[in-house]
């Protein structure tokens, strides 16, 4: 079969020898046929990360734990005691510091899987560079990573909502509902963000500082009852003001963290879906979220085959 | 082990015309801002065809190797074979399972402590998880670190790390293992154990694809090669003519063009006529130059050389082929005889190999090389086919050489005779 030529030019190729040899290779690309290898793959990137995260360290997990209660202290002791946010005596105030710690929890997820991915597939050229997988692997690898933290951190809340006499409620059980949504968003930003990077280095700052923005513009520390009285109530209810307010609700994080107050910890603070005027204006939120996550999916797979060369 | 393709109706491996070209923004835009702030800046691109229009195929359990210099595109071919980068056209089959061992590694996590790589990389190249965990001892211990397997990678010395990345990639059962300059780093023992696996896997009917610019090792291992110049194809065919034409390319010299010159038609000749073989013979025992020589006699092949320019410590080599175009015996006098002496120009030398002949019967055809000094390679005249000697012997026992063997039987080895005891 071998072409045994000793003429001085290059060799001219033949067409394909052989026939029936089924499917060509397609190259790198973000998804694979063979989902049992893509979940393997994700959970042990996300099960190493884990490991190194905790297990050089001496406290180990107690960080994962503290990182939030930390911040949650500061903000307590800064808004609750110093600046009376959220100790007015109103009945959806009660319990604000079991409130508060749920929104810092979710929004650490957030900001952990969002923040963590952005630079995950660059710092894997090792990986990428070298071993055929499927590209977004990595960036579900990080999401689920904070998946893991969201999970254990949930338990503390759970304990410190039980300490401060939050009773069990049958509306716990829209807590997995109230997750996707997080996670749907969330696991958009990630591919969004990750695939951006390769080619804009700079997405990193950029997105520090609007991870920021969001984490003052949904209700994390100020409550969105708040956000109410000083846009929807007399004398700030101009069209402008319920223009802020409309622009505000757009954020799915306003929906899940709401939410979360609402169902998890306190019936009488607003639920999402009053606060946003009917079901159907859920659709908003929630379609933004699953539009982003759209958005991210494309952006990956467009230019998974491509990240090898460009890192 | 050649022809196994027609053997097997499906080769593991086709590769139908294809190309690949990079394209390198002239100015790289690195920053959202920058792409914001210049919009039109991003558009010139430079393209680099790296790959042109290759075709092949690998069959089953055949061992083929690719060869070319720096550049020529032999990496990116493996990767496109990996399926790391697409091609731009052209199509690529790929029958089995794939493990590679690119760019020296499989790809560590540097802070993670090798079992732990070990484990994800198994999982990566397509084994399950429990799979993975089940031969991590095993790639372990050939690697010989299983003493080292809760240190994190940071801390391996990078022979330790070549080791540990290249026991994975032959752990995993793979049906097709590419293998990108595995011998460029490890020492000497543990390079004739990559050896042996790769033996033991062609054996087994696995395929393996090796990159390397080290013609020796394509010569003594691959089945056919392939060998690439600026992305193309230059030549498919035996290692031996392989790597005759890359070192043509490497010392930009063309053998014809040389011998042309010299109006000798001799074929392979090659290299920079600095020097050159004016004869080349054999002598027995009593000194002279017989057509044949029986076994167990002393013979030896002389090369009467004349240097056209001032040479210090030139290396003078001899191999001697068989009629598969193997060498069987090889001697340099790079070994010994490093500091060879400085020569003038018109100088005329003796070089002489002398040997016992344990050749087994056959033909055989001599090739002389002289080379400047160094690597050997940078060669001045390259002499094959100047003649040919026949090997005489009782029998042709099938090796390649019949050495002087005792042999015993017995029950024990008391009962041996003294001559074939350790």
């Amino acid at each position: 079969m071998s072409t045994k030529t000793n003429a001085l030019e290059t060799i001219r190729p033949r067409g394909a020898p052989f026939e029936g040899l089924g499917r060509p290779i397609k190259g790198p690309g973000a998804l694979t046929h063979d989902w049992r290898r893509f979940w393997h793959l994700t959970y042990n990137i996300a099960r190493n990360e884990f490991k190194l995260k905790f297990f050089g360290s001496v406290l180990g997990y107690v960080w994962q734990v503290m990182n939030p209660l930390l911040l949650f202290g500061v903000l307590y002791v800064f808004f609750v005691v110093i600046s009376k946010v959220g100790a007015g005596g109103q009945p959806d105030e009660q319990f604000y510091g079991v409130q508060l710690l749920g929104s810092i929890v979710l929004f650490s997820f957030f900001g952990e899987a969002t923040g963590g991915a952005v630079k995950s597939v660059v710092d894997r050229e090792n990986l990428v560079r070298k071993i055929q997988f499927p590209r977004l692997v990595i960036p579900l690898a990080m999401t689920l990573l904070s998946f893991f933290n969201l999970a254990m951190n949930l338990i503390v809340v759970l304990i410190f909502a039980l300490i401060s006499g939050v009773h069990p409620m049958l509306s716990w059980l829209e807590l997995p509902l109230i997750l996707a949504l997080l996670i749907i968003f969330s696991t958009g930003l990630s591919m969004l963000l990750s695939a951006m990077f390769v080619r804009f280095r700079d997405i990193k700052p950029i997105w520090e500082v609007i991870s920021q923005i969001i984490f003052y513009g949904s209700p994390v520390i100020i409550p969105l009852e708040k956000v109410r009285e000083k846009l929807l109530t007399p004398p700030h209810n101009t069209q402008f003001h319920q223009i802020l307010y409309h622009i505000y609700m757009l954020n799915p994080l306003v929906t899940v963290f709401q939410q979360f107050r609402h169902s998890m910890v306190n019936h009488a603070t607003i639920s999402a879906e009053n606060s946003l005027g009917g079901w159907l204006a859920m659709l908003e939120p929630v379609g933004i979220a699953v539009a982003v996550f759209a958005l991210g999916f494309w952006v990956f797979n467009r230019s998974a085959p491509y990240v090898a060369e460009n890192l | 082990m050649s022809g196994t393709a027609s053997r097997d109706a499906q080769p593991p491996i086709v590769v139908d015309s294809i190309s690949k070209t990079f394209r390198v923004p002239e100015e790289r835009v690195h920053t959202l801002k920058e792409y914001a702030l210049h919009p039109l800046r991003h558009r010139r691109y430079q393209t680099f065809d790296v790959l042109q229009d290759i075709s092949f195929h690998v069959g089953r359990g055949e061992f083929f190797g690719i060869a070319g210099r720096n550049g020529s595109g032999k990496s990116t071919l493996l990767k496109c074979l990996a399926g790391i980068y697409g091609v731009n056209s052209g199509r690529i089959w790929m029958d089995g399972r794939l493990s590679t061992f690119i760019e020296l590694g499989v790809g560590f996590n540097q802070d993670l402590a090798a079992r732990d790589n070990v484990i994800l990389n198994g999982i990566m190249m397509g084994l399950s998880p429990r799979e993975a965990r089940r031969r991590v001892d095993e790639v372990l211990d050939f690697a010989e670190l299983r003493e080292f397997e809760e240190l994190k990678l940071k801390n391996y010395s990078s022979g330790m790390h070549v080791r540990l990345a290249f026991s994975v990639a032959i752990q995993v059962d793979a049906d097709v293992l590419l293998v990108d300059e595995v011998l460029a780093v490890g020492d000497a023992s543990f390079q004739q154990k990559c050896f042996d696996v790769f033996y033991r896997m062609r054996d087994e009917g696995r395929t393996i694809v090796f990159v390397t610019h080290d013609m020796g090792s394509m010569n003594r291992f691959c089945n056919r090669a392939l060998l690439l110049e600026r992305g193309r194809m230059v030549h498919l065919g035996e290692p031996h003519e392989v790597a005759d034409r890359y070192l043509e390319i490497n010392f930009g010299r063309s053998a014809k063009a040389s011998a042309g010159a010299d109006g000798e038609g001799a074929e392979g000749r090659a290299g920079d006529g600095e020097a050159r073989v004016l004869e080349a013979w054999i002598e027995d025992e009593h000194g002279e130059r017989p057509a044949s020589v029986p076994q167990g006699q002393r013979i030896v092949l002389k090369a009467l050389v004349r240097f056209n320019i001032d040479v210090e410590d030139p290396i003078a080599s001899m191999y001697v082929l068989n009629e598969d175009h193997k060498a069987i015996v090889v001697a340099t006098s790079a070994r010994e005889h490093e500091r060879s002496g400085r020569f003038r120009a018109g100088e005329e030398i003796l070089c002489s190999f002398a040997f016992e002949n344990v050749l087994a019967p056959g033909r055989y055809n001599p090739l002389f090389t002289l080379a400047h000094r160094g690597t050997g390679l940078d060669l001045m005249d390259r002499v094959e086919g100047a003649f040919s000697f026949l090997v005489t012997g009782p029998e042709a026992m099938g090796g390649a050489v019949d050495l002087p063997v005792e042999v015993g039987i017995g029950r024990s080895d008391a009962q041996l005779p003294a001559s074939v005891r350790a």
